[in-house]
């Protein structure tokens, strides 16, 4: 089988559907971002508002590792709608749980 | 009906020089279902988004710290990663026209979603024998919806795996069954990333 890279229409280095090599990269990765908030969580290795940062860090890098390596969001064909209609949902998104939290830490006031 | 041929040859390579109508039709269906995940994205953030308002009223009742077993939830989320990754092999065989390797990784896949709900259903039976229930607080209520609702996702992906494996051995690979193939592999990915974040949120953060 030829490499995929040699072909000759050249408007994308990589196939379309990612490799071996891109999955295990993203699965080890995966592992290593969730072992090591258990590893802090679990022996209190932290104060919490550090701990808490640091999760949700490695929990959102967790979630870009899979939308890169797994779903192969920048492989996507020109125009990416795709990419366009996520970056709509996280505004939504990050607008109803940050709002939620918001409004309602404020609302033991009266 | 060119592609019908593509997967035995140079896979894939062939792919962006015909535009056919029928292969532009099955990539339409699947940003089709990219923007359904997203809808989803928000349900879950709405879910979120109540979990978190939520997550210290227990009504004098139990609290996630006395409830929660970390080592099955910790093997839950191992399970649901590896299966995340062996449907990721499961569409690289596809590309490459192996309808077995496809279909044998598609069944290690839905093994390990299998075993993930069993574990889920077990932790869940283990809560209520210890007196929490979806009525015990308004802290329980937003857990068991939110926890809940990611399962049920997991099984209605099992339900759809098994039915697409089916008639994966019955047509064997087309551009149809690539397009479906891709289309769970992305819903399976989504939920790995949804697991994630309960860990994160509901599990990690209850513990701390």
């Amino acid at each position: 089988m030829a490499n995929p890279n040699t072909h000759g229409h050249g408007h994308d280095e990589h196939e379309s559907h990612g490799s071996l090599k891109s999955y295990v990269i993203g699965f080890v990765l995966s592992i290593v971002l969730t072992i090591l908030p258990l590893v802090v969580v679990l022996n209190d290795m932290m104060d919490r508002t550090p701990t808490l940062i640091f999760i949700l860090i490695m929990a959102i890098l967790q979630f870009v590792v899979q939308l890169f390596f797994f779903m192969h969001l920048r492989e996507e064909k020109k125009p990416r709608y795709n990419v366009m209609a996520l970056i709509f949902g996280i505004v939504i998104l990050i607008t109803v749980v940050a709002g939620s939290i918001w409004i309602m830490a404020y609302n033991q006031v009266g | 009906m060119a592609h019908t041929a593509a997967p035995h040859g140079g896979h894939g390579h062939n792919d962006h020089g015909h535009h056919d109508d029928h292969h532009d039709h099955e990539s339409i269906k699947i940003l089709g279902f990219w923007m359904f995940l997203i809808t989803d994205v928000i349900l879950f953030g709405t879910l979120f988004a109540t979990f978190s308002v939520l997550h210290n009223s227990t009504n004098g009742g139990p609290t996630p710290h006395e409830i929660f077993e970390m080592p099955g939830v910790i093997a839950e989320t191992f399970i649901l990663l590896t299966s995340s990754f062996t449907s990721g092999v499961a569409v690289l065989q596809m590309h490459k026209g192996n309808k077995k390797g496809l279909i044998g990784w598609l069944i290690i896949t839905a093994l390990l979603g299998a075993s993930f709900i069993y574990l889920e259903v077990s932790e869940f039976i283990a809560m209520v024998h210890e007196g929490v229930t979806i009525g015990t607080s308004a802290y329980w209520s937003a857990f068991f919806t939110l926890v809940g609702t990611h399962g049920l996702h997991v099984s209605v992906g099992l339900i759809w795996m098994v039915a697409l494996m089916i008639q994966i051995g019955k047509r064997g690979i087309t551009p149809v069954t690539k397009r479906k193939v891709s289309i769970i592999s992305l819903y399976w990915h989504f939920l790995d990333v949804v697991w994630i974040f309960v860990l994160t949120v509901v599990y990690l953060m209850g513990v701390m």
